[in-house]
């Protein structure tokens, strides 16, 4: 069953298209890598599947979803880097659109926070300051955050840029064992042998624009293709 | 000196500028923190030129009660800058900069030109400074005061959650369904309620210093934002007092002895923090 329906979308600013004629969709349970060079509508893609940046054609239809109940990665920002803020803090801000216009987090969602910080191993951290822990560490704690927001759906923009290789091995290990729990995971990606090793379809923008499962991007890359990508 | 400060609190006026200056400290450190880690201090430091402006602009007109003016003028002008500052980043920091210079400027100009007043740089000094205003305040002004602040207040705890998120991570906030700049522009106008309340205190070329110390002294020790927020407010709220008590009986002006003494706060918890760090 489709979860999201992308059907003949073009996305651009300001009436200038940057992505033309996009159709995709992607089914419960998936693993979708979404490769792209920079500049060739990755992150306007993003903005248009969570609802913040209307499509200039064509339509994007969910099934059983809104697009606030996608649990989100973004790229981490530099306010980020010096905040005074602890891991459970930032973990609980994940719950923030659960409550509507209520002042504190109930005891229901203060446990799925808990349940979200042991899932990924950083229960120990929840006192910790965000600043002061490894890029993998933080990484683990912005998963947490999204997935105290997703009800069956993650969106990951680029969640291993500037983690050494074995944080970014871990961080697709963890991914990957979200997916086999049944979460859809939606991956925003420049790392071609993870995408080899982890998607089940791949979506390209950008010339050419491709969209299958793994199988047929190979077939339709050729071997050698898929260096530039 | 117990004796003198008996004396001086057995005068309503005194006692309301204990609470009023309390009230302001309290509003301003809350919003402080939001503030700086928005990068949004700037924002403070244009809106006070404006609400100097708006201030001449009311001397001038004859205004009885200056805040019915200032305080839409100054709302206006935070909803203003925020939208230029959203857009282009360079642009809005030279929007701020062109606002609050011209403000300053205007508004000294028409003070100049129009005042009735026998003492004008007096009157300029004082609300540039602070000095006296506080001391002077009538009984509707310190009705306003306790009525704004205890809003502010109010918005703060209510929406306490949300101004976490949308000050951590706007992105992920908006993606959430959180409407991030609705949020933006909350922030923006308390902030300028503030701004205008804090003028009684210290006037306003000093505001800023009451916006960001506590919040920069807070963030030296304390790591979570829920404890550097109520550091913050502590600190803010002490050095209002003792800043208070101290110009009544060093006969200084209360508004750059509590700036003085934020100052003093921040040296010393930057200093704790030094220690502690090793």
């Amino acid at each position: 069953m489709a979860e999201l329906s992308v059907q003949n979308v073009t996305l651009g600013y300001e009436g200038r298209p940057v992505v033309e004629g996009l159709s995709f969709t992607v089914g419960s349970g998936d693993y979708l890598y979404i490769l792209g060079e920079n500049g060739s509508g990755k992150s306007t893609l993003i903005k248009a599947i969570l609802g913040l940046h209307p499509a200039m054609e064509g339509e994007i239809r969910w099934e059983g979803l809104k697009p606030s109940e996608i649990g989100y990665l973004p790229q981490q920002t530099d306010v980020q880097r010096d905040f005074p803020a602890s891991v459970i803090e930032i973990v609980r801000s994940g719950l923030i659109s659960r409550g509507g216009l209520r002042p504190f987090y109930t005891k229901e969602e203060k446990a799925l926070a808990d349940a979200n910080m042991e899932r990924l191993g950083i229960t120990h951290l929840a006192r910790r300051c965000y600043r002061e822990l490894s890029g993998g560490q933080q990484q683990r704690v912005l998963l947490a955050r999204a997935l105290c927001a997703a009800r069956k759906m993650l969106l990951l923009d680029e969640p291993v840029a500037g983690l050494d290789p074995g944080a970014s091995e871990e961080m697709y290990e963890l991914v990957a064992g979200l997916n086999r729990e049944g979460i859809t995971i939606l991956m925003v990606s420049h790392d071609l042998q993870a995408a080899e090793k982890y998607a089940r379809h791949i979506l390209r923008i950008g010339e050419p624009v491709f969209w299958g499962t793994k199988e047929e991007y190979h077939a339709a890359m050729g071997k050698g293709g898929s260096q530039d990508a | 000196m117990l004796e003198t400060l008996q004396l001086y609190f057995s005068y309503p006026f005194v006692r309301y500028a204990l609470i009023v200056g309390v009230l302001i400290a309290l509003s301003s450190s809350l919003l402080g923190v939001t503030l700086v880690l928005k990068r949004f201090s700037f924002i403070g430091d244009g809106l006070s030129h404006v609400a100097f402006g708006a201030i001449a602009v009311a001397t001038v007109l004859g205004v009885t009660n200056e805040m019915v003016v200032v305080m839409p003028v100054t709302v206006i002008a935070a909803v203003l800058l925020l939208r230029t500052g959203r857009n282009t980043k360079v642009k809005g920091d030279a929007a701020v900069a062109m606002i609050s210079v011209g403000a300053l400027a205007l508004g000294y100009l028409l003070m100049h030109l129009f005042s009735t007043s026998t003492n004008l740089s007096g009157d300029v000094c004082s609300t540039l400074f602070g000095s006296t205003a506080i001391l002077t305040l009538s009984p509707l002004d310190v009705g306003i005061c306790i009525a704004v602040s205890v809003v502010v207040i109010a918005v703060f705890l209510l929406f306490y959650h949300k101004i976490f998120a949308v000050t951590f991570d706007e992105n992920f906030a908006e993606a959430t369904g959180l409407h991030a700049g609705r949020y933006n522009l909350l922030i923006a106008v308390i902030t300028a309620a503030v701004i205008v309340l804090a003028m009684n205190l210290v006037g306003s070329l000093l505001i800023s210093a009451l916006i960001i110390f506590p919040a920069l002294s807070a963030m030296r020790l304390f790591k979570s934002f829920r404890a550097v927020i109520l550091c913050s407010a502590v600190l803010s709220v002490v050095c209002a007092a003792a800043g208070i008590f101290v110009s009544i009986l060093g006969s200084t002006p209360v508004g750059s002895t509590i700036v003085a003494m934020d100052i003093a706060a921040f040296i010393v918890c930057w200093a704790v923090g030094k220690v502690l760090k090793r």
